[in-house]
């Protein structure tokens, strides 16, 4: 929801980021508000992904310009670790398989090291145990889940779901989903799109990455933006994504404002 | 490699101190003359006098393995010292008595031997650079009818016993270092566990080499009779030298019909320094007999530590449904390589054997496993379940797996399963992005790998077990 004077969460100025000494960010600009949920959506290959890492920490990719501040922080300044700590939670695009690590004990150990930041109680595993099966039905999860090694076998749907959960547990401040919906079947899509619309609330932001529009049925953003080429080329309202459901993204160049543009 | 995993992978050796205590030594060189003397310091009997000499007679004919995939300047054995001890000021009735020195070494270690024995119930025959200084704990066994001393002292005790087994599965020439060992043995461990008795607590021996340039030939032996069972914890930490140590043990087991011993390890010997310098040469013969039926006999080793590791722990399985088992992490890092595995003879009918492990490699390490599984002719009926496992961290490692499996018998069954994995940038940053840093990731990812043999561990040795891996190693990237 868009709020009138809520306060800025994310302020990304001029991010330029490289792999390899490929470039794949060219400058990217985006402010994200308490209460908003944003859209970034974009042909395969565009740099959402890498945008969401670039965000998140990943230390394969260098920043080479721009700045990205996150609340009161500098975010650039931060270790992944810290980042996450903050409140920022990125939702795998491809969740990691970690074999012989049980997802309960990965759970627990990513909520205690949050909560501890947050100067709040630890959890034993017992109290964990119940307080993870709660957050595991709104996600309608079976409870073998936490006895598995973490992602590991899982499949793809089981994979986003556990992203999901771990949004859940950790009450991040800003999350980015990364193509969370790709690999759900129709129910398994409205079963997570529930669980992020019970999680978003006033005191939080959202950026939902995806190529289909199909998500935002579910989930409707604030605003929906456009990536081309490492930029962001377009922004609108939810009615964009609709345009492009229809129209494809061929029709968009990097000056071209939107028929209904809201500006971000 | 990032900075941070650097640091972490590269932890100073935290054992790394020497005690000062006055030591007894022999001059360098192995000759006739030397064993004599070693048989003579000890005071032993003629038959063990001619015990050595024939291995050394053995070793005189034999020439160092080649095999295996290790590489080391070759070692000097006339520039070893065979025997120290440290000086005893008098007759030790108590653990009062004992030095204070060593007390000290011991609490620096971790080990506060007294309250180890007393709160944790484990008897702890403290091995100091060769010849036991003191054992405790012995009453109370002793009450049950269990047999727990330095082998020295039992050559003077119970004859019979060593007479009987000592050799008696790894014969005085089996292999060029349990010959060179069977020949100038100092001291190691015994352990009699009699009919039917199923031993109260976890027998516990601490290892330390002490002085530099001595070698270690440690012996143990241990035999549990009709229905008995026992545990027993090796556990060994090496102080800080830049030359390289020889350690050349022997351990032998013999169960009997119906019994059970268990043989679990930490080892944690100086490996060396970031660049290889320095570090322990760990040639070790460890052999369990399971000779009645339904005899049982389980290794378990964590191996951490040493320049060179030569170790296969191996089991004769020669009772019909007698079961054999090797539980093993090998973690190398730095220059430190590593060449272990095991070996299951099968021979009776309905014989069992499992082997887990689990190969941790980095740094410019080397890692190799190398296993036997014989099935003989008469073995019908026999299984057995292999699985071996390398993770890999950093690029510069590597790892081998070299499985040797003879059938025998049309009606045995053989698996063989092997997994190579890496820790991962991308598992890393996946645990980060939860809050998590390196360090715990590492440890997590690790101990998870290892669950399936630190499951074997009794408790305590399996907490040590996890904080040492953390220690040694906690990342890095693939
Ligand atoms: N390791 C890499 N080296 C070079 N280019 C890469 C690397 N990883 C991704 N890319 C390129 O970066 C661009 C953006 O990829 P990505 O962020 O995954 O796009 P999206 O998520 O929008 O599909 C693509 O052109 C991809 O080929
Ligand atoms: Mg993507």
């Amino acid at each position: 929801m868009i709020i009138a004077n809520s306060p800025t969460i994310l302020s990304v100025q001029g991010l330029r980021a490289s792999i390899n000494g490929t470039e794949i960010l060219k400058g990217i600009d985006l402010t994200v508000r308490s209460g908003e949920i944003h859209a970034i959506m974009g042909l395969n290959g565009s740099g959402k992904s890498t945008f969401a890492k670039v965000l998140a920490g990943h230390s394969a990719y260098e920043v080479t310009g721009g700045s990205i501040q996150f609340e009161d922080k500098n975010l650039l300044e931060l270790p992944p670790e810290e980042r996450a700590r903050a409140g920022l939670f990125l939702a795998f695009q491809y969740p990691i398989e970690i074999p012989g690590v049980a997802n309960t004990q990965f759970l627990r150990l990513a909520y205690n090291t949050v909560q501890t930041q947050r100067g709040k109680e630890e959890l034993d595993p017992l109290e964990f145990d119940d307080f993870v099966r709660e957050k595991m039905k709104l996600l309608e999860m079976k409870p073998d889940f936490l006895d598995r090694s973490v992602n590991e076998g899982f499949s793809g749907g089981e994979k986003k779901r556990n992203e999901i959960l771990q949004m859940a547990l950790l009450e991040p401040r800003l999350s980015i989903l990364d193509e969370t919906d790709s690999g759900l079947d129709i129910d398994a899509l409205k079963i997570v799109a529930n669980g992020v619309n019970r999680i978003t609330n006033k005191d939080n932001a959202t950026i939902l990455v995806t190529h289909y529009q199909r998500l935002l049925d579910y989930i409707v953003p604030d605003f929906v933006h456009v990536m081309q080429a490492g930029r962001i080329v377009m922004t609108g309202g939810k009615e964009l994504a609709l345009e492009l459901e229809t129209r494809g993204y061929d029709w968009i160049t990097a000056n071209k404002q939107p028929a209904a543009g809201v500006s971000a | 490699m990032s900075a941070v995993l650097q640091s972490l992978v590269n932890q100073p050796y935290k054992h790394g101190f020497v005690t000062d205590i006055e030591s007894d030594i022999a001059p360098k060189g192995l000759n006739e003359e030397i064993i004599r003397l070693i048989s003579t310091k000890k005071n032993e009997p003629e038959w063990l006098l001619s015990f050595r000499l024939k291995a050394y007679e053995k070793w005189l004919t034999m020439s160092e393995p080649e095999w295996q995939n290790v590489h080391y300047p070759k070692i000097d054995f006339q520039d070893i010292s065979y025997y120290s001890a440290p000086k005893p000021k008098k007759k030790l009735a108590s653990m009062d008595e004992v030095d204070p020195e060593l007390l000290r070494t011991f609490e620096k270690l971790g080990v506060p031997m007294h309250e180890r024995a007393a709160l944790a119930g484990v008897a702890v025959d403290v091995i100091f650079d060769s010849v036991s200084v003191a054992t405790t704990y012995k009453q109370k066994l002793a009450e049950v009818g269990i047999i727990f001393c330095s082998i020295s002292e039992a050559v003077h005790t119970h004859p019979e016993l060593i007479q009987k087994y000592l050799g008696s599965v790894v014969p005085v020439g089996d292999n060029y270092f349990a010959a060179l060992n069977s020949a100038v043995f100092t001291d190691g461990s015994f352990c009699f566990i009699p009919k039917g008795v199923k031993c109260p607590m976890d027998l516990s021996t601490y290892f330390r080499t002490n002085t530099e340039g001595s070698g270690q030939f440690e012996r143990t032996l241990i035999i549990a009779e009709e229905g008995a069972s026992v545990s027993y914890l090796e556990g060994c930490t090496a102080p800080r030298f830049d030359t390289n140590q020889l350690h050349a043990a022997v351990v032998e087991l013999i169960a009997l019909d119906n019994a059970d011993i268990k043989y679990s390890t930490v080892q944690n010997w100086y490996a060396g320094d970031e660049n290889g310098v320095g570090g322990i040469y760990n040639f070790v013969t460890k052999r369990g007999l399971a000779k009645g039926v339904n005899s049982r006999i389980s290794w378990t080793q964590v191996e951490t530590g040493s320049a060179i590791t030569w170790k296969y722990p191996s089991c004769i399985l020669r009772g019909d449904n007698s079961v054999g088992e090797f539980y093993s992490v090998a973690v190398t890092n730095n220059y430190q390589q590593a060449d272990t595995g095991t070996k299951m003879i099968h021979i009776g009918k309905n014989t069992r054997s499992t082997i887990v492990s689990k190969g941790i490699t980095a740094g410019h390490s080397n890692s190799s496993y190398r296993g036997l599984v014989r099935i003989a002719p008469t073995a019908e009926g026999a299984r057995n379940y292999s699985q071996c496992d390398s993770m890999l961290i950093g690029d510069q490692c590597g790892a081998h797996t070299f499985p040797y499996i003879q059938v025998h018998n049309n009606s045995a069954k053989v698996e063989h399963e092997a997994s190579t994995s890496k820790i991962g940038e991308d598992q890393l940053f996946y645990f980060s992005q939860r809050g998590i840093d390196a360090e715990e990731a590492v440890s997590m990812i690790i101990n998870g790998f290892c669950k399936d043999v630190f499951q074997q561990l009794p408790m305590e040795f399996a907490v040590e077990a996890t904080k040492l891996l953390s220690f040694k190693l906690e990342g890095s990237v693939g």
